[in-house]
Formats: C-alpha cells, sequence, structure tokens
C-alpha cells in the first residue's frame, strides 16, 4: 500500500441517532488510501447512514470525518472531494447520459467537457448512447453510466450504496467483476455498502460487518469467514454449525473441550471466548470442513481429528456437492457439505456416520449469545 | 345469444360512452348554433346557416373587450398563483415546520367551500375595507382560489420525485441554488405546469366570484352571463367553439410532438 | 491496514461533544410559505371573520351597520329561506348521485377498456372546460326546449309522466322545472366525478382482477368486492368535489330554472348584490358554510378515508 495517505477516509467516535433511536453507535474506523473497503450488514444496520455520513448528507450527532488530513464534518457534500454512486443509481430523468456524466464537471465551472466524458463513456462502454435518455437504458447500463458520472471527477473516495442491488445475479456477477477492474484501474478508495455477503467478499481487500449499529468484526475476507468472532458474523457470512462445549483442559496450544460425552480440540487462538476450566464454549465449524465416514469406516479415520457420532436424517443433492444434515447427540441438525468426488452410496437418510475434522478449522465463541443470530439476515441477503 | 354475450361484456363500454356523450352534447349544440342566424335576440332556436358571426367575432360591442380582460386576468392570476403555490408545495413536502396541519387546513379549506360563500365573504372584507373593485380585487380573489390548486398539483409531482436525485446533484458539486435550478425545477416542471394550466382554465371561466367582485368592470363570463338576460349574440358560440378547437389541437399537437421526439430517441 | 476500536458508550463523556448544528437554513421553509400562507390569511381567512360579524350586525344601508350580537338574524334567515336550502341539498344530492352513476362507467372505460384511445377521451373529457361553462350551459336550453326532440322523446317513452308525478317536471316542460337544474348540475360538475375516480381506478393493478376471476369470483362479484373498494378514495373527492360546488351553484337554477327552483346561492346573490341585505347574506352564507363542513366531516370520518383531492 502507498505511503499517501490523503485519499484516506477517517471516522472518530462517528455517531448517529434519531430521537432515541441509534442509527450508528460511536465508531472509530479507518479506510486506508487505495483500498477497496466494503461495509456489510442487513438491512437497518447503519450501514448506509455510515456511508451517507462520509458523503456528508447526513449530519453526524457525534465525532469527526477526516479525508487524509482535512476535516470535512463541517462541510456541505457538494463541497467534499467525494462521490457517490447511488442505489438504484439516481440518474436526472431529463438529462441526457452525456449531460449526466458532465453534471459534476460543469458544476465546477470546467466549460470543454467534451473529450473527458466521451473518454469516460468509452471507459463504462457507453460511447453509443450518449444522447440516449436515462430511461432509454437497461438497468446495467444505467449501473455504469452512475459510476462514470462519480468517477469522472476524480473523486478521493468513491461511495457506493448497493450499486448492484437492482440488477439480476448474472449480471451482478460481471458487475462485480467489472467494479474491481475498475478500481485497480483507478486506484482510488471505494466504501461500498452491501447487504450480500457474496458480494463483498469477492470485491473488497476489507470488510467490516455491522449488526444494530455497531461493527461486530473487521478484516480481509478469509479473515471474517474462517475465524469469525460472533455468532452473528458466523451466522451471516455462510452457514455454521455450533456445539456447546465445556472446556476441560489445556494441553501446549490447544484447549480440550468436552461435549455430548466426546472431546473435541480447538487451537487457542481460534478461540473468542475466555477459557476457564469449566466455563462454556460455543465450538464452531463450517459445513464444507467436515468429513463424512460411515459408521462401518470409523477404524480408517486419521488420529487427531474432531469426531462425532451421528445419523443422517436429510440428503439433497445439488450438483458439485451433497449436502446432509446429520442428527447427534450435541446438535440435533449438523450441516454437511460434500463434494461430489467419490459418492458413497451408503450415505442415505438413517445411515450412521462419523463426522470427523481438523481442530486447525475449528473456532470458539462466547457462549453467553445468540446462536442464532444473524442467521435470518444472512439467508434474507 | 352472441349478440347478448357481447352486450353484456360491453355494457360498460356503452355506458361510458354514452356519458361521454351527454358531456359533449351541449359542446356540439355551441358549435352547430355558432353558424346560426337567429331571428330575435336570442340564439336558442335553429333559423338558417350564415357564417356572418364568424365572418365578425367581435362585432358586438364590450365582448372582445372582455375577452381580453379575461386573457390578461387569468395570466396574472396564473403566475401569482403558479409561484406562490409552488413555494408552499416545496415547503410543505421537502420540510419540517410547526403548524404543518394548520397550513394543510389553510390550503384545503378553500377547495371545500362553495365559491358563493367565498365570493360573498371576500366581498364583505373589499365593502369594509372601502376598496375599489375592479380588476385588482378580480385578480385578488382569483389568486385565492387558484392557490390551492397549484399546491395539491405541484406537491404531487413533488412527493413523488426520488430525494436522491437532488442529493445525487449535492454530491456532484452543485449547491443548494444549482441543485434547484438545474436538478429539482426541471424535474417538478409538468406538475408545475399541470398546475398552471388548471389555474389558468379556473381563472379564465371562473363566474362566481367574480360576479361578487368585480364591481362594473366585465369578464368575458360576465358578459355571457349578462347576454343570457338581455339577449345572446352568436359570437359568443364563435369564441366558445375556438376555444374548444384551439384547446384540442393544442392538446393533440404536444401529444404528436413528444411521441415523434421519444420514437426518434429510442 | 484498517484499525478498528469501539468508541465508549456514550454515557461516558470521552464521547465528543456535540458541535452546533451547521446552519442549513431552519427559515427556509417559513420563507417560502409565508407570501402564499398571508394571500390566503388575508383574502380567504379574514372574510369569513368579517362575514361572521356582519351577519351579527343590524342597521341599513344609509345610517351603516354596527355589530349588535343581533343572532336572531340566522333564526330569521332559516325561517324564511329553508324551502330554498332543503332545495340546495336535494338537488346537489341527486346531482352527485347521477354524476357517480354516469361518470363510473366512463371512469372504466378510461382506466381498462380504452386501450390506443384513452388519450383522446381524456382530452374529451377536458376539453369542454376551455368553452365558457356559462355558454354551455345555455346550450342546455336549446337541447330541452319545448317542443324539441329530447322533450319529443321523453313524452313519447312517458318519462315525463313518471317525473311530473315525481314533481321534477311540469306537464310538458323540462325547462325551468327542477329536472332541468338537476341535470345541468350533473352536466356541470360531472368532471370534477370522473378524473378523480379515474385517478384511483387507474391505480388498481389489473392483475387483481385477474386474481379475482382466478379465485371463482364473477365478474359482478369482481367488481362488488375488489374494483368498488379499492375505488373508495376517488368515489369520496368525486362526490366531495362534485356536491359542494353542485350546493352553493345558483347558476344552473337561474339559467334553467323558474323562481321555484331558487337555490340557497340564488338568495345570497341577490340578497347581497341586488337587496343589499348585507347581514341576512352573509348569515345564510355563514349557515352554508357551518352545514357543508359539517357534511363534509361526518362524510369523510364515516368513509375512512384520509388522502383527498
Amino acid at each position: 500500500m502507498t505511503n499517501d495517505t490523503s485519499g484516506d477516509v477517517r471516522l472518530s467516535g462517528i455517531a448517529k441517532t434519531y430521537g432515541s433511536f441509534t442509527a450508528v453507535h460511536p465508531l472509530d474506523l479507518t479506510v486506508p488510501q487505495g483500498s477497496f473497503f466494503a461495509l456489510l450488514g442487513a438491512s437497518g444496520c447503519g450501514k448506509t447512514t455510515t456511508l451517507r455520513m462520509i458523503a456528508g448528507l447526513e449530519e453526524p450527532s457525534a465525532g469527526t470525518v477526516h479525508l487524509g488530513d482535512q476535516d470535512v464534518t463541517a462541510l456541505p457534500p457538494y463541497k467534499r472531494p467525494v462521490n457517490t454512486v447511488f442505489q438504484s443509481y439516481a440518474l436526472f430523468p431529463h438529462l441526457d447520459i452525456f449531460e449526466n456524466v458532465a453534471f459534476g464537471l460543469r458544476r465546477r465551472g470546467i466549460k470543454s467537457v467534451k473529450k473527458q466524458v466521451g473518454d469516460m463513456l468509452d471507459l463504462v462502454q457507453l460511447g453509443e448512447q450518449a444522447r440516449k435518455k436515462p430511461h432509454q437504458l437497461s438497468g446495467g447500463q444505467q449501473q455504469r453510466v452512475a459510476v462514470a458520472r462519480a468517477l469522472i471527477n476524480h473523486p478521493k473516495v468513491l461511495l457506493l450504496d448497493e450499486p448492484l442491488g437492482a440488477l439480476d445475479l448474472k449480471l451482478r456477477r460481471q458487475m462485480q467483476l467489472e467494479l474491481k477492474r475498475i478500481q485497480t484501474e483507478v486506484g482510488i478508495t471505494f466504501v461500498h455498502v452491501t447487504h450480500d455477503q457474496e458480494e463483498a467478499m469477492t470485491m473488497a481487500d476489507t470488510v467490516a460487518v455491522m449488526n444494530a449499529g455497531r461493527v461486530e468484526q473487521l478484516g480481509s475476507p478469509t479473515d471474517l469467514y474462517e475465524n469469525p468472532r460472533t455468532t452473528f458474523v458466523a451466522n451471516f457470512l455462510g452457514t455454521s454449525n455450533f456445539i456447546e462445549a465445556e472446556v476441560d483442559t489445556k494441553s501446549g496450544d490447544d484447549i480440550v473441550l468436552k461435549a455430548g460425552g466426546g472431546k473435541l480440540v480447538l487451537p487457542e487462538s481460534r478461540c473468542a471466548a475466555a477459557t476457564t476450566t469449566g466455563g462454556k464454549v460455543l465450538v464452531g465449524v463450517r459445513p464444507e470442513k467436515i468429513s463424512l465416514t460411515h459408521a462401518d469406516d470409523a477404524g480408517e479415520i486419521p488420529e487427531g481429528r474432531n469426531r462425532i457420532n451421528g445419523r443422517i436424517t436429510n440428503s439433497s443433492f445439488i450438483g458439485v456437492s451433497t449436502q446432509y444434515v446429520v442428527d447427534s447427540a450435541v446438535c440435533p441438525d449438523f450441516e454437511v457439505y460434500v463434494q461430489n468426488v467419490d459418492r458413497d452410496t451408503r450415505l442415505e437418510p438413517g445411515a450412521d456416520v462419523v463426522l470427523h475434522w481438523s481442530p486447525a478449522h475449528t473456532f470458539g465463541l462466547d457462549a453467553a449469545q445468540d446462536i442464532d443470530a444473524g442467521v435470518e439476515e444472512g439467508a434474507a441477503a | 345469444m352472441t349478440f347478448v354475450n357481447w352486450l353484456k361484456r360491453n355494457l360498460v363500454v356503452i355506458a361510458g360512452l354514452l356519458t361521454l356523450a351527454y358531456l359533449l352534447l351541449p359542446n356540439v349544440v355551441v358549435t352547430v348554433f355558432s353558424f346560426n342566424n337567429p331571428k330575435g335576440r336570442f340564439n336558442y332556436e335553429w333559423q338558417e346557416f350564415s357564417t356572418a358571426a364568424w365572418q365578425d367575432p367581435c362585432g358586438v360591442s364590450d365582448l372582445c373587450g372582455s375577452l381580453s380582460l379575461s386573457l390578461q386576468i387569468a395570466f396574472w392570476a396564473t403566475l401569482g398563483a403558479t409561484l406562490l403555490g409552488t413555494m408552499i408545495a416545496f415547503a410543505l413536502v421537502r420540510y419540517r415546520f410547526r403548524a404543518r396541519g394548520a397550513v394543510n387546513s389553510l390550503i384545503f379549506l378553500p377547495m371545500a367551500m362553495p365559491e358563493v360563500v367565498m365570493a360573498a365573504s371576500l366581498l364583505t372584507l373589499f365593502l369594509n375595507m372601502g376598496a375599489q373593485l375592479g380588476f385588482w380585487t378580480i385578480l385578488i380573489a382569483h389568486i385565492m382560489f387558484c392557490l390551492s390548486f397549484v399546491v395539491t398539483a405541484v406537491k404531487a409531482r413533488v412527493m413523488s420525485m426520488d430525494p436522491r436525485l437532488e442529493q445525487a446533484a449535492q454530491d456532484l458539486y452543485a449547491g443548494p441554488v444549482q441543485t434547484f435550478l438545474r436538478v429539482t425545477l426541471p424535474i417538478a416542471a409538468p406538475g408545475i405546469a399541470a398546475g398552471a394550466l388548471l389555474a389558468f382554465a379556473l381563472s379564465f371561466d371562473d363566474f362566481i366570484i367574480t360576479n361578487f367582485n368585480a364591481g362594473s368592470t366585465v369578464t368575458f363570463p360576465m358578459f355571457v352571463w349578462g347576454s343570457a338576460q338581455r339577449g345572446t349574440p352568436v359570437q359568443i358560440n364563435v369564441i366558445g367553439t375556438a376555444m374548444f378547437v384551439i384547446a384540442v389541437l393544442f392538446v393533440l399537437a404536444s401529444m404528436v410532438i413528444s411521441n415523434r421526439r421519444t420514437k426518434q430517441k429510442a | 491496514m484498517s484499525t478498528l476500536t469501539e468508541a465508549p458508550p456514550p454515557l461516558t463523556p470521552t464521547a465528543p461533544e456535540k458541535k452546533p448544528p451547521r446552519k442549513r437554513g431552519r427559515l427556509v421553509p417559513y420563507w417560502l410559505l409565508l407570501p402564499g400562507i398571508l394571500w390566503l390569511l388575508v383574502f380567504f381567512a379574514l372574510p369569513m371573520i368579517y362575514q361572521a360579524s356582519t351577519s351579527v350586525q343590524t342597521g341599513s344601508l344609509e345610517e351603516g351597520y354596527k355589530v349588535t350580537w343581533h343572532f336572531a338574524t340566522y333564526w330569521d334567515a332559516l325561517s324564511e329561506y329553508y324551502p330554498q336550502f332543503l332545495r340546495s341539498v336535494l338537488y346537489a344530492g341527486s346531482a352527485t348521485i347521477l354524476c357517480l352513476v354516469l361518470g363510473y362507467p366512463l371512469a372504466y372505460l378510461i382506466a381498462f377498456r380504452a386501450g390506443r384511445w384513452r388519450n383522446l377521451i381524456m382530452i374529451l373529457v377536458i376539453a369542454p372546460f376551455f368553452t365558457s361553462f356559462l355558454i354551455r350551459t345555455l346550450a342546455w336550453k336549446t337541447i330541452l326546449a319545448d317542443g324539441g326532440p329530447v322533450v319529443g322523446a321523453l313524452n313519447t317513452l312517458h318519462v315525463l309522466d313518471v317525473t311530473s308525478w315525481l314533481g321534477m317536471t311540469e306537464g310538458d316542460r323540462v325547462l325551468a322545472t327542477p329536472l332541468a337544474v338537476v341535470c345541468g348540475l350533473t352536466y356541470n360538475f360531472l368532471p370534477f366525478m370522473v378524473l378523480p375516480l379515474y385517478t384511483s381506478l387507474e391505480r388498481i393493478d389489473p392483475r387483481l382482477h385477474e386474481a379475482a376471476n382466478d379465485l371463482y369470483a364473477k365478474p359482478a362479484t369482481v367488481f362488488r368486492r375488489v374494483t368498488f373498494p379499492l375505488s373508495m378514495p376517488g368515489v369520496v373527492s368525486g362526490t366531495l368535489l362534485t356536491f359542494i360546488p353542485a350546493a352553493g351553484d345558483y347558476v344552473n337554477a337561474d339559467l334553467l330554472g323558474s323562481t321555484d327552483t331558487r337555490m340557497v346561492g340564488n338568495v345570497i346573490q341577490t340578497q347581497f348584490l341586488r337587496i343589499l341585505d348585507y347581514p341576512t347574506a352573509a348569515a345564510l352564507s355563514f349557515i352554508l358554510m357551518a352545514a357543508i363542513l359539517v357534511m363534509v366531516t361526518v362524510y369523510i370520518r364515516r368513509s375512512g378515508t384520509e388522502d383527498l383531492v
């Protein structure tokens, strides 16, 4: 990353309250110059409010916003070197595409805009459509106009408010790659608000997961996925299985836990909860990390893996993988995804099986939280 | 049987067209009788075909004077009511302020009040103030009763406008004034135009309130009213017909133009 | 790298002090409202107060009027002119019902059945406005003329026998009877019924009709259970926009009626502009206003519609 910090976005103690409702709790956050940063969360979590405070469209109730070294908290939006790609684009319906893109330049008193606008439209492959009105374009084209209209001003930071929400799945995938390409090319800071965890993980270098006006966890997409620190993050990003366990002993860097008569091993570095002996810990593991072996072959499972005995209650074949639901003493509906490489025909509902996985894929969370936090939000997203 | 079924299916269409005929019948009569050559002072019975009135529409004393007065009053009333009404509509949609309920009632009441009540009470005011009845009192009255209709028309348009458009303009370096001139106003324009058109029609055609507050000044509707007592010249039918035709042509032309424009661009 | 630390909860004073909010013109709405609202206050609200005061004055034109709290004017006006009041309510009510019955099919036709003719029909509904309504009302004198084709047809069909038995016409005449006045009122205010009806019908998703059909509703049931209830806002504002001006109208009663069809508007107009009995005229106008406001309020409450006009 460069040492130039003029494109840093620095939020200090920033908060927003509407009457007695707190949309954003006081929050400190630094987005470094040139990064692709995603604010991820369900609707109403405060992510859009945070974005709008950076844009200047919402006044913070407390705290400051810095761009580089400049305090912009008191600046109105039209004086901030920041541009926004709005949700559902907000293209001016009475102006054609050319004038939409030229709008920002003209407002800054630039007279000869023809070349710049033309180049910009070529960049987003809309050179042919310059004289059409926004409603004559498709959703994907409108989206590209919105990006062009913002980028042509060379903002220090580009804010994207659910920019792909109105597009269908296929187009969304395509635009995700396109936006990522543009960001790499122009090298400016992108702050992207989305409720789509897949979108955030595909595009961003850093993701902040927001819930109820607070940032639950911040990190790289892999970090968030592999080592979630709260049940909300574990459930909102993908699916997780949880086992309630009790701390038994510690051996070296690992913690040994008791769960339903069996023992589970968890690296201490992957545990977000206090680990006093006898204390409760939620042990989590992702469905695709688990291997499924028929009970008859239990002897073939290597030593050192975490094991759980269970019985398959449901299986559904979805092409690349098969998803199983397994009933076990410690968790009634364990989800397991198995790649369809060599299918074991004995793995049918009713079969007794052993679930096993590497301790390195296990994570530990504080047991004093709702196991299902973020499940519905994640499913809706 | 098939005929009965057809009738059943299209009953609502037939009934609707009959209502339309009821609405248009007087206009047909007005048009036909603009070619009449009546015997007496009144133009209520068909005598013989004549284009005399069409060749000399201003041939009756005071008729064209009253018409031009009505057009002038309608123009200024439209301007005043549209300006004031648009300002109120923006305040109502875009801002929070105290006494919103009271303001809304004050806008609604003139539309829920019989004209004769407003006319009589306004005359009481003017009489008490010793105001000279004429052009200015008519104009004041017209702006007053057109205002609410403009507010309603503009409000509907501004309310349906995406507030993100103005935020986008601000985000793209347009200050408050620029945002209003470049984005808000052009997008609200159809609503403002609709309000202005309504105000013009209401003012031009108003009789009851004008009749109370005009003193000895005579607008076109008052001229027609007076002629209904003294004798109806064919020329008022000519003017009525001409206005109808002009209005229809005007609307048709603007529709054709906007159609062509969208087709060219698409 | 990105850094994150949760700031302490707002209870502790470490959270930055709230800055004075930047001035975004908190007075702007008041400046926007001022001229228009002032106009309405001075030329709409204030006159109402003047009128209220006039209604309790006594005196004469020559000696001037003084406020004497003479409420008897109201009683006198009501006892003398109650037939005109009743007539106003009756005529305006009949015209409103007729407008609804005639206007609904037309609005329905424009909203659902007109197809590419929709714009043309809309223009034809609105265009007559541009011919002065007085000229158009005078045309009814020709249409309903004694011995004319309309009266002739009604006579042949024995419609006039029924209406004259109901007291709405007299003998072979339609002109100068209550029927002519109601007919004129209906005609004049029909567009005010059709337009709001159309607006609320047009908002109905046609798929709702298909859904109702799919769920075993016959056309008549679809109308009763789906279309009509959904068009209620239009029905309410249409009836108000028709009834209110019709109740105060005096043009139709004057041009198409006779001395036996005088409505309260005619009385107010005569008292004010010819007899110059201002207190009586003001009292009558006040009673009319109060009656209409009460009726409108009750009607809106009962129909439970909030969004008017």
